[in-house]
């Protein structure tokens, strides 16, 4: 039809009325925004998390030591072993000779410690480097593999990290049930205020129908106003997300827990997160609107 | 050619009365018909029935070729661009001015303003209201409000105009002057009345065609009738 002209007809009329109606829209608003705020925290800290796990899982290694007294045959025996765990993707051996030199090289101190050592004070062993396919399977085999006869000791990861990936998973299905929550709020609070728009509006809406105007036409601002409460409500969220975070990223020069942890580099991720902050305002806000008219326009 | 051709309408409401039984009737083009009969007879019912805000329980509502019983709920809006319909109670919007109240029909339908322009100034003009376009609607008479009621509904200049008692808040003189101004609008435009009313008086001095109904029956469809109990 006449979309453009239509459309600023409800863009004007739903405006009005969240002036009008400005308490009540105003409760629907803050909702808004606490909820955002929070959809904010959760966006950022799981993205970050997602991050870092990536990080860790890409050089996430067990570290398997032989036992000194261990012979070819033996070693042969543990890769046979290592090969046949269905979670190992792949290892690297290397003779405790191979790892003196490889640490020589690393350091000067290395070296100069190393060298005071004879052969058979050295602490250092043959060792595997195993890779896994599945990080939250990473316990159980190492276990598996420390269970293989000759193996002295088995390290994998930081068991920290291990803890903090598991920590954050928890803490983000609780993220997910207070949102859920407050989303729900909110768009009871929508409802209500275009109820109150849609009965401030009755009569206008009678003549409308009486004169032709089509289901959309009607419909359309009572869906706009949801949108713009929607939208208003993401401001401060939007706001205190950019900035925060990129005062946050500054304070902690970029790495938490001593460098362990490596945050998002703030551009473009900041827009990406406001985006994500509006466009769930936004859809809030018409799902709101949307279930009001259904509810009470009856048409 | 008919315009209407009603075809053994019944309408009961959901209350279990019935308000019209086996109705049969068709209205020509250009008409100018008045519904008639007593309180409760179901003269509005029949108007609601013509511009589908109620659904008959059998029957068929032929308007202009179309199936009015059977039209979707969602389709509604096609017919109403179609007609004009004005009510006892005026039903304007106080907070819009007589220009803005009449142009708000064809805003509602995506016309463009340039043309809108043109389309209400030629119907106030047509109800005689050209000078009070920028009053609101509190500061007119009963009988001004009404025809600025009859503007908006003929701005879109309808084939059909549907009126319920539009003179049931006026005295005898401001309703003789909104009997003309529905009169001038039958004759220049050509559009079809129908009205529905209690009033003899107009009924009679008029001369144009009287459908009579009595408790939900048709009981008489006189050319050039009268108020006669
Ligand atoms: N929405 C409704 N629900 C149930 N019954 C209704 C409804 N509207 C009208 N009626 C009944 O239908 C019958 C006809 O009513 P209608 O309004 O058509 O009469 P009318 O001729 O317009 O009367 P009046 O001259 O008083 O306006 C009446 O008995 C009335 O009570
Ligand atoms: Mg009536």
């Amino acid at each position: 039809m006449k979309p453009i002209r239509m459309l600023g007809r409800s863009v004007r009329d739903a405006v009005k009325s969240v002036i009008r109606n400005f308490s009540l829209s105003l409760a629907s608003i803050s909702c808004i925004t606490i909820t955002l705020i929070i959809v904010a925290v959760a966006v950022v800290a799981s993205f970050n998390v997602q991050n870092f796990t990536k990080a860790i899982e890409k050089d996430m290694t067990i570290v398997v030591f032989v036992d000194n007294d261990a012979e070819e045959k033996d070693i042969e025996n543990i890769e046979d072993e290592i090969k046949r765990i269905a979670n190992v993707e792949k290892y690297t051996f290397q003779t405790k000779q191979e790892v003196k030199e490889m640490m020589q090289q690393e350091s000067e101190v290395f070296k100069t410690v190393l060298d005071t050592w004879t052969d058979e004070e050295s602490p250092l062993k043959d060792t595997f480097q195993v890779k896994v396919k599945n990080v939250e399977k990473i316990k159980k085999t190492a276990l598996k593999i420390e269970s293989i006869d000759k193996v002295s000791t088995v390290r994998y990861g930081e068991g920290m990290v291990d803890k903090m990936v598991k920590a954050f998973s928890s803490i983000e299905k609780v993220t997910y049930i207070i949102v859920l929550g407050l989303v729900l709020v909110t768009v009871f609070l929508i409802i209500n205020t275009i109820k109150l728009t849609i009965s401030a509006r009755r009569k206008e809406i009678g003549i409308m129908r009486l004169v032709g105007a089509s289901n959309i036409t009607i419909k359309l601002p009572f869906i706009i106003e949801g949108m713009i409460l929607g939208l208003f409500g993401s401001i401060i969220p939007v706001i205190l997300t950019t900035y925060g975070y990129l005062a946050f990223y500054k304070h902690f020069d970029g790495y938490l827990y001593s460098r362990l942890i490596e945050l998002i580099v703030p551009e473009p991720f900041i827009y990406q997160t406001s985006l994500i902050v509006v466009g769930i305002g936004i859809l809030v806000g018409m799902i709101g609107s949307a279930s009001a008219v259904r509810k009470y326009l009856k048409i | 050619m008919d315009l209407i051709r009603v075809k053994n309408v019944e309408k009961k409401y959901k209350n279990g009365v019935t308000a019209i039984y086996d109705l049969n009737l068709a209205i020509e083009k250009g008409s100018f018909v008045f519904v008639i009969g007593g309180s409760g007879s179901g003269k509005s019912t029949f108007i609601k029935l013509l511009y589908r805000e109620e659904k008959p329980t059998k029957g068929q509502v032929i308007v202009g070729g179309l199936d009015v019983a059977k039209l979707k709920n969602k389709k509604v809006y096609k017919l109403r661009r179609k007609l004009g319909i004005v009510f006892q109670d005026y039903r304007l919007l106080p907070k819009l001015t007589v220009y803005e109240n009449v142009a708000f029909a064809l805003e509602c339908i995506g016309e463009k303003k340039d043309s809108i322009r043109v389309k209400v100034l030629k119907a106030l003009e047509d109800v005689g209201l050209k000078n009070k376009v920028h009053e609101y609607p509190d500061n007119l008479s009963g009988g001004e409000q009404q025809r600025v009621a009859i503007a908006r509904a003929i701005v879109n200049d309808p084939k059909l105009l549907l009126c319920d008692e539009p003179t049931g808040n006026l005295d005898p003189e401001k309703s003789m002057e909104i009997m003309k101004v529905l009169e001038d609008i039958n004759k220049s435009r050509g559009t079809t009345i129908i009205m529905a009313t209690h009033d003899k008086e107009i009924v009679n001095k008029m001369k144009k065609q009287v459908i009579t109904l009595k408790d939900g029956h048709l009981v008489k469809f006189k050319q050039k009738g009268t108020y006669a109990e």
